[in-house]
């Protein structure tokens, strides 16, 4: 069978278990566990309704509970392994990686990103989104800013690999350096430490349309009359940005910067794509997946270990929509 | 918000300025790449991108045939075109060109201009015109050998589809390409309808515990899915799944579900209480109201993420690695490109760039024909 029809007849399946799943179930409950009739309909119909909330919430529930609540305490069981997963060491792979200079290079770089990749792309963002909003093709060039978010990490990585190339006549970077009589072609991506921001080069680039999409959606909401009373008020368009637009857009302005920094901690494809994690670049996802297939007592371990600089964004945001429902 | 007062013109050019120049550098990058794409390995390590409309100046060797020596007045005369002979004509399909300069030696290849004449190191004297007709003069017999020539010459801007071909052929893109929509999909469509149906339990319905899930929805939205992949494999290698299109599947759904279940039900709860109430009324049973009054209503939340997981699930890399197994039959583009063809062709950017834009092309139309619902969704997401 090619690999074309293999698909499509997967696809069938798929998706046909899956409405069948819902009908069918549905079905069964109104017309034989539960049916409106009978000797006391009304019980009847209460108990199909008690019944019907877990009926539509338990494939997504048992999906959500399989992929990503057992794996945090999978993991962290199988992390207290030792590498074929037969020894009980506890804290020993925990132990081992903080004597790992990769590992706290890992942490080190992560830490880096964290810091510099939300705040640039927000930053940018911002900025792009309050230039945009007045001009008569402003919409244009949010599109053409927003496009890198199609592309994906691998293809991004190239066009920026591409970009660094070590030669003048074929990287820009470097036929630039050449132009402005600089010597001879350096490889960007293996200078020490610098590295690591030519890297995130690549992510903010990515993430700096969807900073000024939702900014600027959020520069729209804000009330006229605030800023007419500030230029009434004599003040130039940058305290305008800054003292009176900003400030009132600081919820959106928090939002997009922890999804931006949720985003970086699983950033994985950026750095294996264009450095492997060498030259110094490797992050905690490039690091663990240099254990995964290996040892997965080590893999295991690291995976938790981004979990837990995660949990202060979880926690943040437990809050925020339990304060939003009440 | 045209015409504020306070908006001097001098400022207005200077923000036009800005953007144009913001999106000439996010442009710049992948027109880069994308007009590489199109140029053969020889020009593309010849001159940049940025010259590609331009001619390439490069430098040749080729020989002059031996066995056309004629005998001449005091000795011996090979005539010909360097453009003819056979190591140039890749270069110049069309047997014509313009030489810059020539030479002896593959060391100096440009130390005559066109028109000069060379003394050759085993004797005789070697001249290139312009055009490339060039003539070398012995005294004696070259025998069989042929007497090598160096030129400098102008190769005009060349466009080729090769690269698109070797990548769709050779490198078997094709087939992953096939894989990537094979795992994308199925990983779109099944996570939308079990999320839609969550999602109206979560917004609609009553039951205990309710506030609580919707809490831990939100919770899971931030957990790495590093943490998935060494237990989920181990778990679907003992359930017998192991690595295949059916382990990715599921691993997308798991991994999408939050953000699906979280956008859908924001949207659904923001639905009119009326028609809802005014359906259960009539006697409508909640599988009826979701399927006939809340999933119409709910198109532009559901396009917003099928869009989004369609990107997500297309331009993955990780999940693939892990679930997938690493044969050729199974690989999809991103795999392709990172494990096979940034290995073995490293530096030839050609191909690397048209399997990119392989990589993009789906992406990118989806993009741009569906950009409103998928701004309409991040919109939803973020934006209270």
């Amino acid at each position: 069978m090619s690999p074309m029809l293999q698909g499509l007849f997967t696809i069938l399946i798929g998706v046909g278990a899956c409405v069948g799943y819902f009908y069918l179930s549905n079905l069964l409950l109104d017309r034989v566990l539960f049916p409106p009739r009978g000797a006391d309909p009304g019980r009847n119909i209460s108990r199909a309704n008690a019944v019907r909330p877990w009926l539509f919430l338990f494939p997504a529930m048992g999906a959500l509970g399989l992929y990503l609540v057992y794996p945090v305490v999978g993991s962290f069981w199988r992390s207290l392994f030792n590498r074929s997963g037969e020894e009980f060491i506890g804290l020993g792979n925990y132990a081992a990686l903080a004597g790992d200079e990769a590992f706290r290079t890992a942490v080190l770089n992560n830490l880096l990103w964290v810091l510099v990749v939300p705040a640039a792309a927000t930053f940018v963002g911002l900025v792009a989104a309050q230039l945009t909003d007045r001009l008569s093709w402003g919409n244009v060039a949010k599109s053409l800013i927003f496009l890198p978010m199609a592309i994906s990490f691998v293809g991004a990585s190239l066009i920026w690999k591409f970009v660094y190339t070590n030669d003048a006549d074929i990287g820009l970077i470097n036929a630039i350096r050449a132009m402005l009589g600089a010597g001879g072609p350096v490889d960007v991506l293996q200078i020490p430490f610098w590295n690591n921001f030519f890297l995130m080069v690549v992510l903010i680039w990515i993430q700096t349309g969807f900073a000024m999409v939702i900014l600027s959606a959020a520069l729209r909401g804000i009330p006229e009359e605030t800023v007419e009373a500030a230029i009434l008020d004599g003040a130039n368009p940058f305290q305008i940005f800054f003292r009176i637009k900003v400030p009132q857009i600081m919820g959106t302005i928090v939002v997009v910067w922890t999804t931006i920094t949720v985003l970086v901690l699983k950033v994985f494809d950026i750095v294996y794509t264009m450095t492997g994690g060498n030259f110094g670049t490797q992050i905690l996802p490039s690091y663990m997946m240099s254990f995964m297939f290996r040892d997965d007592g080590r893999a295991t371990a690291v995976a938790f270990v981004i979990m837990l600089i995660v949990l202060p964004v979880m926690v943040w945001n437990i809050r925020q929509v339990r304060k939003e429902m009440q | 918000m045209s015409g504020v007062a306070g908006q001097k013109a001098r400022l207005t050019w200077a923000v036009h300025l800005t953007v144009a120049a913001l999106v000439v550098l996010w442009l710049v990058p992948t027109v880069g790449l994308l007009v590489s794409s199109f140029r053969d390995r020889d020009q593309i390590s010849a001159t940049g991108w940025w010259r590609a409309p331009f001619a390439v100046e490069q430098a040749y060797r080729t020989q002059a045939p031996a066995s056309d020596a004629a005998a001449a007045k005091g000795g011996f005369v090979i005539a010909g075109n360097v453009f003819e002979t056979e190591d140039m004509a890749r270069a110049f399909p069309d047997g014509a060109g313009r030489v810059t300069g020539f030479g002896i030696t593959g060391r100096a290849p440009g130390a005559f201009a066109p028109g000069e004449v060379a003394e050759m190191r085993r004797g005789g004297t070697l001249s290139v015109a312009e055009d490339g007709t060039f003539r070398v003069q012995a005294s004696e017999d070259l025998g069989r050998r042929d007497p090598r020539i160096y030129v400098i010459a102008a190769s005009p801007p060349r466009l080729t589809l090769g690269n698109y071909e070797t990548v769709l052929g050779a490198d078997k893109m094709a087939l992953a390409f096939i894989n990537t929509l094979t795992v994308t999909i199925p990983a779109t469509v099944i996570p939308i309808l079990i999320a839609a149906f969550a999602a109206y339990a979560l917004a609609w319905m009553e039951f205990p515990g309710r506030g609580l899930l919707i809490a831990a929805v939100v919770g899971l939205l931030v957990v790495p899915l590093q943490l998935a992949l060494v237990p989920l494999l181990s778990l679907h290698y003992r359930v017998g799944i192991g690595q295949s299109f059916l382990g990715i599947w599921l691993a997308h759904t798991g991994f999408g579900l939050p953000l699906a279940v979280y956008l859908l039900r924001n949207y659904m709860a923001g639905l009119p209480r009326d028609i809802i109430e005014c359906a259960k009324v009539d006697g409508a049973t909640d599988f009826q109201i979701f399927t006939r009054i809340v999933l119409p209503l709910s198109f532009p939340a559901l396009a917003s993420f099928a869009i989004f997981q369609f990107l997500w699930v297309w331009n993955d890399l990780l999940v693939a690695k892990v679930f997938l197994p690493s044969t050729d039959e199974a690989k999809v583009m991103t795999v392709k490109i990172v494990d096979d063809l940034l290995g073995s062709r490293g530096g030839d950017w050609g191909i690397l760039a048209a399997a990119a834009f392989v990589s993009m092309a789906v992406p990118l139309v989806v993009f741009f024909t569906l950009q409103r619902y998928l701004v309409r969704g991040l919109l939803a997401g973020s934006v209270k």
